[in-house]
């Protein structure tokens, strides 16, 4: 073995000499750009340019088809106006403020329920092995699944309300799926039965790094179970909470799949985020110049989440 | 501590009895969230065995009196997608002859993108990484159109590559666009599971191999491959439930015809209007369509749960 090592090390300035060899290890130097290269060229071009295209769609006056002619923000214009439509509600108005109710109840109850859960299960509890798997399997459904298991579940005349009746409590009322004023807090509820135990089990994971020392040195300081977890432990889990934030955030802003399978957009559109408004103004609508504003929007309030994020967390961290 | 605790304990019964008590809590609340998590699968799962007569007359929650298999066959083979009854069988194997390449490619890309970024740096490696990972959380509905008109222009030159040469080269075939645009979409997140998962890997190994005299591509085969067994398994999961769960690109780019995948066709099932809805095909349709990812997740739990977490702590 040391042999064909040594051998093979005398053999290498050989190599250099001969002008046939020194290109053989040019190309031998740029090969892992040349790997590299394909999977770049295709995120500059199918991300990078294909936003930049959007862009500019967004600007044009685009409606079956795309037109190149810059007709100005006429859009984004549009989009405005809507903004503040609110008595009858335009469909972008109601997106929006969906998106409100939607991110903040979503990303609050699965951050608060994730983190609960995560205490209850590090007090050694016997079974945790079992448990864990039961609160984060829904993770591995799709939207759709999701979707259509609630869809089946909150349905009035099948779901809960009828088994209610059943058991005898017959003036129990439960129609939020069909009703336009409250059909998005059941697409938050099923969100956040998908997610919460994904988020558990981030918090968990972040209990289990905190250093026992630290805790059993505030117990002997006679800290209550409560102090000990708000003064001590939840302050050091802050970068649990960001990463968690930022994942929910992204998936709150891009969710789409679940008001479809779960509420078929509402009665009237009303269980719509600025994603299905985004599908239905570009795909049925033949409004694509103003699909695409609304694409552009997303991805603004996306960026304004995750660039700084990626920044401090790619930043060449000193040593 | 248990200097502390033990004195604390004999000398008061009382704390006792609040610790018992406290234990009875926990375990009561960590049972009822089971409960909240397991309930919409067991409502599935039983109503897909169950027959019309029952689910119209009877509680969502009792267990199926005679238990019949028949929604799974209906589901399987005969139920009506659009216009079409044939089942959802179709478009499930329209899902797995997508998922397999897809997954594929995108992981071989992503460890192979993964390696440079790590022991072949180069200057400006973080920033081609940054824009790489800054795709993966871009939402899909900022390049959806483009990628639409992209997709429909090949597809006509498939057809004039057709009639010239007999052969399409999978141009315009909605399959093949769909494993196209789930490895370019997907490329972000297996780069970045192979980046953090070499980043640990010594490169003194690499050194050595390469004044051995290996090429980089002997390297990556010999050293770099035979020690990403665990990172392979996560990625494969990750991408293979990511792309059989996607319903977006599925519906835009394949959202009528033959070709649809299995999440598309399950949402036409469900919300077919035409008729008496058949909840116990619905229900094991929609079981069918869950099964693969849960038999995933219930195989490699670890797995899921570590690509999961490998998505969402950058660094």
């Amino acid at each position: 073995m040391s042999t064909v090592a040594t051998s093979q090390i005398k053999l290498t300035p050989e190599h250099n000499a001969r002008p046939g060899a020194s290109m053989r290890s040019r190309l031998q130097d740029a090969l892992p750009k040349i790997v590299l290269a394909p999977s770049f060229a295709a995120t500059v071009v199918f991300v990078y340019g294909f936003i930049l295209w959007t862009i500019y769609l967004s600007f044009t006056n685009s409606k079956t088809f795309p037109s190149y002619a810059l007709t100005g923000p006429r859009a984004y214009q549009r989009l405005w106006r809507w903004t503040f439509e609110s008595d009858p509600p335009s469909s972008w108005y109601t997106s929006i403020i969906n998106m409100g109710i939607f991110g903040f109840l979503y990303i609050f109850i699965c951050l608060a329920l994730g983190l609960f859960l995560a205490i209850l299960l590090d007090q050694k509890i016997r079974g945790e092995g079992m448990l864990r798997p039961i609160y984060l399997y829904p993770m591995a459904l799709s939207f759709i699944v999701t979707g259509v298991a609630w869809k089946w579940f909150l349905d009035p005349g099948l779901g809960l309300e009828q088994t209610m009746h059943q058991w005898g409590w017959t003036s129990f009322h439960f129609d939020w799926i069909k009703n336009k004023d409250f059909v998005i807090y059941t697409v938050v509820i099923a969100g956040v039965w998908q997610a919460s135990g994904f988020i558990m089990a981030m918090f968990l994971a972040g209990l289990r790094g905190i250093d026992g020392e630290i805790m059993k040195a505030a117990q002997i300081d006679g800290a209550t179970t409560f102090q000990l977890y708000r003064r001590i432990v939840i302050p050091l889990l802050r970068p649990v909470f960001l990463s968690a934030f930022i994942v929910l955030a992204h998936l709150a802003i891009k969710s789409y799949d679940l008001v479809v399978a779960l509420t078929s957009g509402g009665p009237g559109g009303s269980a719509w985020l600025p994603s299905n408004f985004m599908y239905e103004y570009t795909f049925k609508r033949n409004e694509m110049a103003v699909g695409s504003a609304s694409a552009v929007i997303m991805l603004m309030a996306i960026t304004a989440i995750i660039v700084p994020y990626l920044y401090s967390e790619l930043r060449e961290k000193p040593r | 501590m248990s200097a502390v605790a033990t004195p604390d304990r004999q000398s008061t019964g009382g704390i006792i009895s609040t610790r018992t008590l406290n234990r009875i809590v926990i375990y009561g609340l960590l049972a009822l969230f089971a409960l909240f998590y397991l309930m919409p699968l067991f409502v599935m799962l039983v109503t897909s065995f169950k027959t019309m007569d029952e689910i119209q007359n009877g509680n969502m929650l009792a267990l199926p009196k005679a238990p019949t298999l028949e929604p799974w066959f209906k589901a399987w083979g005969e139920t009506c997608v659009g216009l079409t009854c044939a089942g959802i069988k179709g478009y499930f194997w329209n899902s797995i002859k997508m998922v397999v390449p897809a997954v594929l490619i995108s992981t071989l890309l992503g460890a192979l993108n993964g390696y440079v970024l790590t022991k072949w740096r180069f200057r400006g490696h973080t920033l081609v990484f940054g824009l790489m990972l800054f795709a993966c959380f871009i939402p899909f509905q900022s390049v959806l159109l483009p990628m639409a008109t992209i997709l429909g222009s090949l597809g006509r030159f498939g057809v004039t590559l057709q009639n010239a040469t007999g052969m399409s080269f999978g141009l315009g075939n909605p399959t093949v666009n769909l494993v196209f645009v789930h490895v370019v979409y997907g490329l972000g997140f297996t780069t970045l599971f192979f980046r953090n998962y070499y980043e640990a890997f010594p490169t003194e190994l690499i050194k050595a191999a390469q004044v051995d005299g290996a090429s980089f591509f002997q390297i990556f085969r010999r050293i770099m491959l035979p020690n990403s067994m665990p990172i392979f398994v996560v990625t494969v999961i990750y991408q293979f439930t990511n792309i059989w769960n996607d319903f977006l690109f599925a519906s835009a780019y394949a959202g009528t015809g033959d070709a649809m995948p299995m999440t598309v066709a399950l949402n036409n099932v469900v919300n077919t209007s035409t008729g008496v809805v058949e909840y116990n095909v619905n229900m094991a349709a929609a079981m069918i369509a869950a099964l693969p990812t849960l038999l995933v997740y219930v195989v490699a739990g670890r797995y899921f749960v570590r690509g999961l977490m490998a998505g969402a702590v950058k660094g």
